[in-house]
This record gives C-alpha cells, sequence and structure tokens, in this order.
C-alpha cells in the first residue's frame, strides 16, 4: 500500500457490473473503487464478490490504486467480503458507515487475521473509513487517528443529510462535516476525500463543488461518472500563474542555498517554511497532471 | 430568302457537317398557359403498373433503388411486390443499400422474382438469409464510390431505375425535401439516386409531394426522368431519419473520441483550411465535438466537411467554422433541413463523392474518422460481417474515404461485450489494412507501420502508442480469445474494392452440428 499519492479522483464502480469492471482503468481516475455495498442488491451479493475478487487476480489496472468498499462488518457480509478482496490483494479497504474507532480497530483486526491466514505480509493491505453519520463527524478525530492503516477518511453524504434531517443543497448543511473530517484527516496526517456528486448531467454544478472542497483543502473526491474525472482534474490542477510563483520560489530557495544562505527571499518577502512546502506540493501537482494521462492505457 | 431545300445538296462538304437535313419549318405554336400544359402534358402516370409496363421492363433486367428512406422506405417493397404481382422473373435488384424493411424481400427471392441483388449494406432477416444460403447468385457489395464508379463505367448497367423523391414536379425535377412544403416526408440530399437517374435506361420517379414546375432546387433534372408516379406510400418518416443525431454521452465513446481529435491535431492534419469527413457512429460524432473545441481555441477554419452529414456540422458551419458542406447523405432532419437554407450546403452525387474515376470529393480530404466492427494485425477493416459471420452491415463509404484521406482513423473500443475488436484475422476484408492510418481504440492506440510520419508526430505530442499486436493481446488478456467462425464452403456474397477488384467474399454459415 501506498500511503501518500495523487488521490484527486475516486471512481465508483458497482461490484455486479462486468462491463464496468473491465473498463475501470481507462478512464484516467487516480483510484478506482469496487463497490459491493449500496450500488449491489442483496440477492447479488455473492455475485459480486467473486466478480471483483476475479477483476483483482486477472485484470491489469496498471498502476491505478484499487479499493474496494465492503458490506457492514455487523452484516455478516462484511467479513466475507474482507475473506475475498484482501486475499484478492486488494490496496484498499474501504469500510462504509464508520461511527467510531471502534469499527476501525474491528475491520483491522479481521484483515490483519486474513493476511496472515493467506500468507500475506501483516500490514500490506490500506484502509481508508467513509464517515456517514452525526456520531461519525463528532468523533472524526478519533477515527482518523485509529490505525496506521489509514490512507484516508472520506465524508458519505448522502446518510449523513438523512441523518442530521435535512437534504443536499448547495453545500451549507456539510460544511461542518467537511471541516471535521478535513481537520480530523490533517491532525492524523492522511487523505480527506469528499463525497459524491450525484447529478451527472449537470457539469457546472459539479465543477462548483469541486472548486469549494478544493479551497476548503480536500485532496479529492468520489466520481460517480467517468465524464467527471476530466473536469475535477482540471479543478486540481495549478494555475500557469501559480506555478510560475511556485517555480519562482524554488529558484530563490536553491539560489539562496548555493550562496550558502539560510534565508531566501523573493521580491523583497522572506520565504518562509510553509510558503517553500506550498510550491512544493503544487508543482508536484503539476507534474502528475501533466503527465498521467494515457500512462494506463 | 434562299430556298434551302434547292441548294442543300450542293453545300460543301454537306455529309460531313453534323446535321439532320434541311429545315421543314416548325411544329403548330403552343397557345395554352404553362399552367394548363402542366396539368396535361407531362410524365405523371396513372399508376406505378402503367410505369412498369411503359418503361419496357422485362424477365432478367436490373432495376434499381436507392437507401435515402433508410429503414422507413416502402419504394423498394412496393415495387418489387407490384412487380411480382405483374409476374416478373429473374431480375437484378442493384440498390445503394437496403437495410431490415426489405426483408419482403426473401419471398421475392424464393419465387423467383429476385435473382441476383447488389448493394452497400444488409441487415435483418434478409441479411439473415443470404448468409444461410438464401440465394444461389452471391450477394455483390459495393462501396458508394465503387458502385458509383461501376454505373458511370457501364459495368453496372441499370435498366430502370425506382427512385422514391419526397418531392418532384410534373416533368421529374426530383428532389429530397421541398422548398415550398415537405409532405411529412424529408430525407435531404439524393445523392445515392443521381448516378441511377444520370445512367438508367428508363427513370421512374415515386413521390408523395407533386409540387409545381420547377421544383427548385433539384437533385434530379427531369432530362433524366421518364415518368413520374404520385403515390402517398413512398415511406415512413419515422424509419426515415430523426429530429437529431443525439450527442452520445457514453463515457467509453468519450474517451475514444477525445483520443481520436488528438491524434488529429497532432498528426498535423489539423490546419487551417482542413478538409475532414466524420462518421455518423457515437465516437466519430464526438470527435467532431473536440475537434470543434480545437478549432475555436486556436482560431482554425474548416474549408468543408464531406459525405453523409449530421446536424453536428451543420452547426459549425453555421457558426462559422466550416466554410462549405459537400453532402452525399443527409443523415438527420437538422441536415435536411440545412439544404434549404444555407447555400454552401451543397447537395453533391455519390460518383462526385468518391467514384475512383475521377479526382472525386474524398481524394481532397485531409483526414477521415471511421468506425469499424473488427480490425485485423495487417489494419484491415471488416464493417460488413458480424462476430457471428452473419452479414449485418454496410460498406458505405468506408473504403472509399479510407483510401482518400491523407489520414484515416478508425475509432472502435477494444472490446465489445466479450468480443475483441482486433484480430488475427477479420471476418471480411472491407477495406485494406494499407489504406488504414491509425487505430485508436479506448485503451490504446496504435499506428500503422507505413506511416512513421505521423508516428513520430504522435510521439512528439506525447501519445502512447502500441502496436496493433499488443492491443490484439490486450483485447485478448481482457476477453479470452474467442473460437473461429464456422462457415461452409459455398460463397453467399462477394465483396468488391472502389476499383471494383474483388476483395474478399463472405461464406454461408455453418450452423450444423
Amino acid at each position: 500500500m501506498e500511503r501518500k499519492r495523487l488521490r484527486r479522483s475516486m471512481m465508483f464502480v458497482p461490484g455486479n457490473n462486468p462491463g464496468m469492471i473491465k473498463d475501470a482503468g481507462i478512464y484516467g481516475a487516480d483510484s478506482v473503487m469496487f463497490d459491493l455495498e449500496d450500488s449491489v442488491a442483496i440477492t447479488e451479493k455473492d455475485a459480486a464478490r467473486f466478480l471483483v475478487f476475479q477483476a483483482l487476480k486477472t485484470l491489469d489496472f496498471g498502476k491505478k490504486e484499487i479499493v474496494v468498499r465492503i458490506n457492514d462488518l455487523n452484516s455478516g457480509l462484511g467479513i466475507q467480503d474482507l475473506e475475498a478482496i484482501v486475499r484478492a490483494g486488494v490496496h484498499v479497504v474501504r469500510l462504509p458507515k464508520t461511527d467510531s474507532a471502534e469499527d476501525v480497530v474491528f475491520c483491522e483486526k479481521e484483515i490483519e487475521r486474513i493476511e496472515r491466514a493467506a500468507g500475506i505480509p501483516v500490514g500490506t493491505t490500506g484502509m481508508m473509513a467513509a464517515i456517514e453519520s452525526a456520531n461519525g463527524v463528532l468523533n472524526a478525530k478519533e477515527i482518523a487517528h485509529s490505525s496506521d492503516r489509514l490512507i484516508g477518511i472520506a465524508l458519505g453524504a448522502e446518510d449523513y443529510v438523512t441523518d442530521l434531517k435535512t437534504t443536499r443543497s448547495d453545500g451549507v448543511e456539510l460544511l461542518f462535516a467537511r471541516c471535521m473530517i478535513l481537520n480530523a484527516a490533517r491532525s492524523a496526517g492522511i487523505d480527506a476525500l469528499d463525497t459524491v456528486y450525484s447529478d451527472v448531467n449537470n457539469e457546472q454544478g459539479f465543477i462548483e463543488e469541486a472548486t469549494l472542497i478544493k479551497k476548503l483543502g480536500f485532496d479529492g473526491k468520489s466520481v460517480i461518472n467517468p465524464r467527471q474525472i476530466d473536469p475535477l482534474h482540471k479543478v486540481f490542477m495549478p494555475s500557469e500563474k501559480d506555478l510560475e510563483k511556485a517555480r519562482a520560489i524554488m529558484a530563490a530557495i536553491a539560489d539562496a542555498n548555493a550562496k550558502g544562505s539560510g534565508v531566501a527571499s523573493l521580491n523583497g518577502k522572506m520565504i518562509d517554511k510553509p510558503v517553500v512546502l506550498r510550491a512544493q506540493r503544487m508543482l508536484a501537482l503539476a507534474e502528475v497532471s501533466q503527465t498521467d494521462e494515457g500512462e494506463e492505457v | 430568302m434562299t430556298d434551302i431545300k434547292s441548294i442543300y445538296a450542293s453545300i460543301p462538304h454537306i455529309d460531313e457537317i453534323s446535321q439532320h437535313g434541311a429545315f421543314e419549318g416548325t411544329k403548330d405554336k403552343r397557345m395554352g398557359t404553362f399552367v394548363e400544359r402542366s396539368a396535361t402534358q407531362n410524365k405523371v402516370v396513372e399508376s406505378l403498373e402503367e410505369a412498369i409496363r411503359r418503361s419496357g421492363l422485362k424477365d432478367g433486367m436490373t432495376i434499381s433503388f436507392h437507401h435515402h428512406f433508410r429503414n422507413g422506405d416502402n419504394v423498394v417493397n412496393l415495387v418489387v411486390g407490384k412487380l411480382a404481382e405483374m409476374g416478373f422473373r429473374n431480375l437484378t435488384l442493384a440498390a445503394s443499400s437496403l437495410s431490415g424493411v426489405h426483408a419482403p424481400l426473401i419471398e421475392h427471392v424464393r419465387n423467383g422474382v429476385v435473382a441476383h441483388i447488389e448493394t452497400s449494406g444488409l441487415r435483418g432477416e434478409l441479411a439473415e438469409q443470404i448468409s444461410r444460403g438464401l440465394m444461389d447468385f452471391p450477394v455483390v457489395f459495393r462501396s458508394h464510390g465503387g458502385r458509383g464508379a461501376a454505373i458511370e463505367s457501364g459495368d453496372v448497367h441499370i435498366d430502370v431505375a425506382f427512385l422514391g423523391a419526397p418531392s418532384c414536379d410534373p416533368y421529374g425535377n426530383a428532389n429530397g425535401y421541398s422548398r415550398d412544403e415537405d409532405q411529412s416526408i424529408s430525407c435531404g440530399s439524393l445523392g445515392y439516386a443521381r448516378p441511377d437517374a444520370k445512367y438508367a435506361d428508363k427513370v421512374v420517379i415515386l413521390t408523395n409531394n407533386l409540387v409545381k414546375f420547377p421544383n427548385s432546387p433539384y437533385a434530379i433534372p427531369s432530362s433524366n426522368v421518364d415518368y413520374v408516379v404520385l403515390t402517398d406510400n413512398i415511406g415512413d418518416p419515422k424509419g426515415i431519419m430523426s429530429g437529431a443525431t443525439r450527442f452520445t454521452t457514453n463515457p467509453k465513446e468519450l474517451l475514444i473520441a477525445k483520443s481520436a481529435a488528438d491524434v488529429i491535431h497532432a498528426s498535423g492534419y489539423l490546419y487551417d483550411g482542413f478538409s475532414m469527413q466524420m462518421g455518423s457512429g457515437g465516437a466519430s460524432l464526438a470527435t467532431a465535438r473536440y475537434i470543434r473545441q480545437m478549432m475555436i481555441e486556436e482560431g482554425l477554419q474548416c474549408r468543408f466537411a464531406l459525405g453523409g452529414i449530421t446536424g453536428q456540422i451543420v452547426s459549425m458551419h453555421e457558426e462559422g467554422l466550416i466554410d462549405r458542406i459537400l453532402d452525399v447523405q443527409s443523415f438527420d432532419l437538422d441536415a435536411a433541413e440545412s439544404l434549404k437554407r444555407n447555400r454552401f450546403h451543397q447537395q453533391i452525387d455519390a460518383c462526385y463523392y468518391a467514384s475512383y474515376l475521377h479526382d472525386s470529393a474524398v481524394n481532397q480530404l485531409d483526414f477521415v474518422v471511421l468506425s469499424a466492427l473488427e480490425i485485423d494485425v495487417e489494419f484491415n477493416i471488416n464493417v460488413l460481417t458480424g462476430s457471428d459471420g452473419v452479414i449485418r452491415g454496410a460498406i458505405g463509404g468506408h473504403p472509399d474515404t479510407a483510401d482518400g484521406a491523407s489520414l484515416s482513423v478508425v475509432v472502435a473500443p477494444l472490446t465489445r461485450g466479450r468480443i475483441p475488436s482486433i484480430v488475427e484475422k477479420v471476418n471480411t476484408i472491407v477495406t485494406p489494412g494499407s489504406t488504414v492510418d491509425v487505430v485508436v481504440t479506448d485503451q490504446g492506440i496504435a499506428v500503422h507501420p507505413d506511416r512513421p510520419d505521423v508516428e513520430v508526430k504522435l510521439r512528439e505530442a506525447g501519445i502512447p502508442l502500441f502496436t496493433i499486436r499488443e492491443l490484439k493481446e490486450r483485447a485478448e488478456a481482457i476477453v479470452g480469445k474467442p473460437d473461429p467462425i464456422r462457415y461452409k464452403e459455398r460463397i453467399v456474397g462477394v465483396v468488391m474494392y472502389r476499383n471494383n477488384t474483388v476483395i474478399d467474399v463472405v461464406r454461408q454459415i455453418d450452423e450444423d452440428r
């Protein structure tokens, strides 16, 4: 598992749709998430688990991060899902409806048991936790710190707004949850991932939401249709002006280092550490944004 | 005044001057109004049967039809039904194409009315039956350009052409639409009917819309027409055309389209003043949309768009991106309507479009985007037979445009269901690989080895490339390798290349266990 990697887009793929599973790798999403939970009818659970297991074993998804959303561990299905997908070598297990740190710890124990049984080095399988309730949001910090396997925490908005007794609108209803999850993730040094935008045909609305969550500081967002990937990546692509500034900052740092000076400045302003960090992050992002297209074909 | 008759014989070299003897005076002067004459002295005959009788059609002759009414066509069924009723036998049916609606021909073949079929394509029950051995004489498949050339050159001789027209005047000036009033049926261009009208011995126009002389503009001039039959039953508007070709939202088609547009852009053939042709398939249509974006961003102008025309091309013309439209076939109502209002939207015939006998419009194409059912490792293309070996497609202008255009881009999903699109050898060669330059799939792009110039440019643009074999292996890694189709020895179809040479055959499928 790679704890740190680019996760601008995580594409949902129903686990019972072979056509979509076979094509999941071609759309340029940073992560692909096969769903065994809500998009699969209860009568299809076994078939979907088998299909996703076979897909992970046989299909070549290149360098993509492969995530599988398992069923609720309390339902009995979740354990069966883990038995299959951990053995198939999934990169990240997405735990749905995480209300507390105990949920994560319980899941981790099961993963470890299966890793040992299958002869997979313990710790290979990553985890992410989806927070979908008021309780979960209030426990976000504990959840984010609950396991070394966690690569990130995500907001699942549909269940969350129901729990809040509201509906999704312009995003104001999600502001608290987004800020909680973001701060919890940052406090634990892991990624913060935003929820889906379900109106596939409203590209403008999608771009507005993506712009908002990027401003807040999220690392990325779940998408439910390949058509949302390009606009999302464009939102995350730094502007040429920002890039120029970042390059100038890095040049000034290099210049200062060459002169043996510990203090660098640009246009008369001292460059402090967070500025350098931001510039580095931006340049790294620009590099992948420009080169990732087609790398998986 | 000289008495011309008395000196006629003494004119030097009179036998060598092309003339018809001495002037003998004129006929009686016409007296009535032209409106009266239009009503009485014209080419309108009272019934289809009468037109057939007067045409001099005999057993064993060749009749022809166009396919501008697509799956709404009733002309073929109406005419052949009447011919059967009148007792004709052993006819050759040379249509520009046939579709699912023509299943009644099966009975006419069984009863000996139709002995031989020439067409660009076959679909539906008729195609299934032919693939199972319905006919003794193999069906001859020709491309649109190849058919035009064969008619021009006399290789295909048409005795009587029966051409449906959504508007026609009493003298036979016929068109696919009317600037006065469409009577519910409109098909836009009549491009594939025009060689038939020009070269057939006799031409019968069937129309549901008899308009006043002169029907202007016309696709077929009255000088090419012998009889006009008024019937309200030439076709079903619903099957002929839909309002506008819908833009695909299928993410895989969009991905392929984006890649195809990137390939065209990188190849250098997208420059100010370029020319293009786009198919009507989802991915080709979407390619036009990406090309449009690139044109706007870079301030490029397209000199002309060719071929089957869609509303997408029309809107690019109307927003000033495309100077001229050359329309051999209108794919949707938006395209048909545009012919009425846009003076630089020009209707062209099949020969002008793609005949190999002269420098036809396809030879002026910078690029064409084409679809494919199967592509093999030699880049040969099949658009005619399905993965079960049954005929279910049409050659159309595929080989004509691939050969004519400087850059031919073939788009296809790498796999369809559980069937790979890239195979060792195609079922049926329609377009030879030597005319195919780039293959674009959802999982990778391959450039023909004879086009290192294109390959270099695509690499320079950072477009990842594969060999065609790598794509084939990738397809097989996903869906496996299907069992080969089993055929019998018997040949049921002959595929002609655009220059009227035989390029492949279609065999009867073997369903015996």
